[in-house]
């Protein structure tokens, strides 16, 4: 029997195995940001516990709430600063160099194939777009990280999603996943690693293979994950040339991190994205789903593009492309946030700010802030969202208000017309 | 240890998400204590005030996949700093059920259809619940009602348990 790209993964990162099916890895990266790490360092602090297992492989951002906005979010980010200044942590990314952590972190090169990573954000999942098990944790197994560079887990089985036949125009990675978590249900993945495979996966950008795993987690996924080729070397070899001879000298050293032709699946799913159609949540769960023409009509207030589903160049461009040379509808206010820098700088080169500027848009600088209704773009009570997000859940955005999840097309669609709208082929 | 007696909450929903539990502008606190007013404030459901609901009780009751979404310990100790220490559903999404434990705290899988019996005989009414940790039971008490539940319990997830949680057992072996 072959193995699975997380089972390779967990076998040779395994450090103990403490009692029957639970498997203490050693971790490649330990990725900190200011709203749930802060905590855990006071915690270290007070046990007179103040170390870094590695400061080479602590990775550390202050992004959710960025410029701070009162006071509190001012102290969690100076917890985080002090902290990566007294232990070394050259890796800090604040206030002019800091973007959302899982568009931001990709970007640095900072995720290999086969590493393991843990971070105390449940998009953590995000990262095995590269071919690493990556995932969300709490602050105590993020404290645990941080102290010993080890994390405890149960062997999670994989359920393979096998994307095949073709995208239509106006189809994106984002259709797909909203449709893939439609099927699983918002609890189908509890445990289990979600493999992505296909002449789907295989078509896209590291960047739309970023938003597949991304929302691995709102079907209870530990990880999405996808196996590494041409392209995943193609993105990283800014950060490995030194690494390897060649690309193809990349790709066979990466190629371990594959599934076997025989690995064990605990359920494949065949999934033909040739009759996809645009995508978009209704209600307060993930999973609730149906397509943008369905949902047509529907009334919003505010536009959100960004966050680290949809906040990276491609979702920019594609944005910018639907709204270029028209102007919002007045009935709405919309909002695009850059996830990174380098995404904003790369925006402006290619003209993208001006066209949304042009069009009524507002443009903030790279945050978490407003997917999870703590800064800018917070919505009202009884307010309607239309938003590139991956979260949907009652006051998500903002107490009473609700979020309907989408591609970054229907997103600008909708911004022009005010109403939920599918983009024009 | 901690104590994992006391009287129930019935919450007769699933995919009660980390957001319901803790709504993530609370996230800038940076003591659990702070947490405490706001648990459960955002879950809407007929006949549920968390003013009212929540205080006095040391035990949720509740359906599948409790605790889906983010991975914030927050959820958990907002539970835990409101004097709730176990929550029993049919399941748990994977980083709520890890931070429980991490914490010294019990998230307890039944089978849906015990979870269904609690429901059927017991809510709505005046219910405590009695765990014995060395015999992994549950016994649930309701004037002359009574029903003892087995449940499963992993050794590690007891470890964690019976020592308090994840870091003493770490910072002791590795």
């Amino acid at each position: 029997m072959g193995h699975t790209i997380a089972e390779k993964i967990f076998d040779a990162h395994q450090v103990d195995m403490p009692f029957a099916g639970v498997h203490v890895l050693s971790l490649d990266a330990v990725f900190c940001h200011e709203i749930t790490t802060p905590i855990a360092l006071n915690d270290l602090a007070s046990r007179g516990l103040d170390r870094v297992f590695d400061p080479a492989k602590i990775k550390a951002v202050i992004d959710h709430v960025t410029p701070a906005k009162d006071s509190k979010t001012a102290e969690q980010g100076k917890v985080l600063r002090d902290w990566a200044r007294r232990h070394g942590i050259k890796d800090f990314f604040d206030i002019g160099a800091n973007g959302v952590c899982h568009a931001l972190f990709p970007e640095k090169g900072f995720v290999r194939p086969g590493y393991t990573v843990i971070m105390g954000d449940s998009h953590t999942c995000t990262h095995g777009a590269f071919g690493a098990f990556a995932a969300g944790v709490g602050t105590t197994d993020l404290e645990v990280g941080i102290l010993k560079g080890v994390c405890a887990f149960r062997k999670p089985e994989t359920i393979k999603v096998n994307l095949t036949g073709t995208l239509a125009r106006g189809v994106y990675a984002k259709d797909v996943i909203l449709a893939v978590i439609k099927t699983l249900t918002v609890g189908g993945a509890t445990d289990k690693v979600i493999e992505f495979t296909g002449p789907v996966v295989e078509g896209m950008s590291m960047e739309s293979r970023m938003t597949l795993c991304n929302m691995a987690i709102e079907a209870g996924g530990t990880c999405g994950i996808c196996a590494p080729d041409a392209g995943t070397v193609d993105y990283l070899w800014p950060f490995i040339q030194n690494e390897f001879r060649d690309k193809q000298a990349a790709l066979a050293a990466y190629a371990k991190w594959t599934s076997d032709s025989d690995a064990p699946y605990v359920r494949v799913i065949d999934f033909d994205c040739s009759a996809l159609s645009p995508q978009v949540t209704v209600g307060y769960k993930p999973d609730q789903v149906i397509t943008v023409k369905e949902a047509a009509g529907t009334n919003v207030d505010q536009v959100y593009i960004g966050s680290c589903t949809n906040g990276r160049i491609e979702d920019l461009r594609v944005a910018a492309q639907v709204v270029k040379g028209k102007k919002i509808s007045p009935a709405v206010r919309a909002i695009v946030s850059p996830a990174t820098p380098a995404v904003f700088a790369q925006a402006l080169k290619e003209g993208l700010i001006e066209i949304f500027m042009d069009a009524g848009f507002c443009v903030t600088n790279p945050t978490c802030g407003a997917c999870l209704g703590m800064s800018n773009g917070v919505l009202a009570h009884g307010e309607v969202c239309a938003s590139t997000t991956n979260r949907n859940f009652n006051g998500r955005m903002g107490k009473g208000g609700m979020v309907h999840l989408m591609s970054p097309a229907t997103a600008a669609a909708t911004a022009l017309a005010g109403t939920i709208t599918e983009a024009a082929g | 240890m901690k104590n994992f007696n006391g009287k129930v909450l019935f919450l007769d929903r699933s995919d009660i998400n980390t957001d319901e539990i803790i709504p993530a502008k609370y996230l800038t606190e940076l003591s659990k204590e702070a947490l405490k007013p706001h648990c459960l404030e955002d879950l809407v459901m007929k006949g549920f005030d968390p003013a009212t609901s929540l205080p006095g009780k040391s035990v949720i009751v509740t359906r599948a996949n409790f605790g889906c979404g983010s991975s914030r310990e927050h959820a958990p100790w907002g539970l835990e700093v409101n004097g709730i220490n176990l929550v029993v559903a049919s399941n748990f999404a994977r980083i709520f059920r890890q931070n429980m434990f991490n914490c010294g705290l019990m998230a307890v899988s039944l089978d849906p259809a015990d979870i269904d019996r609690l429901f059927t005989d017991f809510a709505g009414k005046d219910v405590s619940v009695t765990t014995n940790l060395d015999q992994k039971t549950l016994e649930f008490n309701a004037g002359s009602d009574t029903l003892t539940v087995n449940f499963d319990l992993g050794p590690f997830d007891e470890e964690l348990v019976r020592t308090g949680g994840w870091v003493e057992y770490a910072e002791k072996k590795y």
